[in-house]
């Protein structure tokens, strides 16, 4: 097995990570299944593997510029097929909140064209501020 | 029988479509549904941080309103309102240190530890109706319909809340055959839709309905069947858009499963808020002359 070290400043991000995801990144195994589930993988600048390897390593600022997790749509497909049981979606969901957090929104609701609210319906809405604003 | 469901935003008012077909048919079939009398948005999607409780309350308040209501169990006719409220059950359920946080936050409330059962009214037609019963009460068989399972991401994701197993389609399947439609398979039936991304980014919501659409029409269906208003919006009505885009070359017409339901069992066409599909459902069902034109 790798041995993975990591600094200090790293290990309080991972941590965090940790807590939020109540994932232990240092389960998987690598193998890419998640990857080779994701619907989403085309728009991906980095493959929801590679995201856990960045997160084994403490890689934080590579996985902060990341677009994985902002293109992710949470559908559990990676989830459902992990040999290793690693809930990838609350891994993505704990690295959107480490920005949304910061009051750093994705979606600015009040800039949305009002086309769109017309025509959206609610359930886009709502799940679309819950995932992308903070 | 009667029934408690929770309609959730959507179905008052975009998804129409959806809940009213829903009510109309259920009483066609001698169940009742009623209303949760008082409910809000249980928020579309799961919580899935741990420090994230705040995001359980609203879900939680409305199992609670089922329990106050007599409700041992809350029918949801949407998937993602079913995913949702499930989710937040099991929470409460299975997890001492997260429900006491909540109950002890909800000072208001009474204590909730789980009680009500979610249930989806895919589950119900085979576990409680029956297809034979169905089957019986179909007054306009929807012959000559060729119609793919579309389940999306909630019906079956995480496993502990699927109403069947990840990968097998056959609930959908025995729905559409008891109609007297042709169900065919096709292998996106549980690829997601883009979901909430058509918010956040819709060129990529976009690509990845395309690619379901892509596979229906691949499949020979007619038309898809569905039970979410959100794949409903991303595959269904934004479709002209997607052909005109260039991004798909045959239109595939999604309809709600209750949709499909009321008008086998003979309920008028123009109470199936047709309109709210895409322009293409109505003259497929012109086609097939399951509507009069
Ligand atoms: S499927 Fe699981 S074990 Fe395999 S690479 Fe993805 S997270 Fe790691
Ligand atoms: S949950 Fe996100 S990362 Fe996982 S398969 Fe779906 S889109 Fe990809």
């Amino acid at each position: 097995m790798t041995r993975i070290s990591v600094k200090a400043g790293q290990r309080v991000f991972l941590d965090r990570l940790a807590k939020m995801s109540g994932q232990n990144v240092q389960q998987c195994f690598q193998c890419g299944i998640c990857s080779g589930s994701c619907p989403m993988l085309e728009n991906m600048d980095t493959h929801p593997r590679k995201i856990i390897r960045m997160a084994q390593f403490g890689m934080i600022e590579e996985l902060e510029q990341a677009n994985t997790f902002w293109i992710c749509a949470s559908c559990h497909a990676c989830n459902v097929m992990c040999p290793r049981g690693v809930d990838l979606p609350r891994l993505m969901e704990a690295l959107r909140l480490m920005t949304l957090r910061k009051n750093q929104n994705k979606v600015e609701p009040s800039r949305l064209p009002g086309e769109m609210i017309k025509e959206y319906p609610q359930i886009a809405m709502v799940s679309g501020f819950r995932k992308l604003t903070g | 029988m009667k029934v408690l469901y929770y309609p959730g935003c959507t179905l008052k008012t975009k998804a129409r479509n959806l809940g009213d077909t829903a009510v109309e048919s259920l009483a066609l079939l001698d169940i009742e549904l009623e209303e949760l009398s008082r409910w809000n948005c249980c928020g579309a999607v799961h919580s899935l941080a741990d420090d994230d409780l705040i995001h359980l309350v609203a879900p939680v308040r409305v199992l609670i309103r089922a329990l106050e209501q007599g409700g041992g169990r809350l029918v949801t006719i949407c998937s993602m309102c079913y995913n949702t409220l499930a989710r937040a059950n099991r929470v409460m359920r299975d997890d001492p240190e997260k429900r006491k946080t909540i109950n002890l936050f909800m000072d208001e409330e009474p204590d909730y530890q789980g009680e009500v059962e979610v249930v989806h009214l895919l589950s119900m037609f085979r576990d409680e109706v029956g297809w034979d019963l169905l089957r019986e009460r179909i007054k306009i068989p929807l012959k000559g319909l060729k119609i793919a399972p579309y389940y999306g991401c909630t019906l079956q994701r995480p496993r502990e809340v699927g109403i069947e197993p990840v990968g097998r389609f056959d609930l959908m399947k025995h729905f559409i055959e008891a109609l007297g439609a042709e169900a065919v398979s096709m292998t996106s039936a549980d690829r997601c839709c883009g979901s909430y991304q058509i918010l956040g980014n819709p060129e990529v919501a976009k690509d990845a309905s395309s690619i379901i659409l892509a596979d229906a029409g691949k499949s020979g269906a007619d038309a898809l069947v569905l039970s979410c208003p959100l794949c409903e919006f991303n595959l269904d009505r934004n479709q002209g858009v997607l052909f005109e885009e260039g991004r798909i070359s045959k239109v595939v017409p999604a309809f709600y499963f209750t949709q499909l339901l009321a008008l086998a069992l003979g309920v008028d066409p123009r109470r199936c808020h047709l309109e709210l599909n895409s322009e293409a459902s109505i003259g497929l069902l012109r086609d097939k002359g399951i509507i009069a034109s």
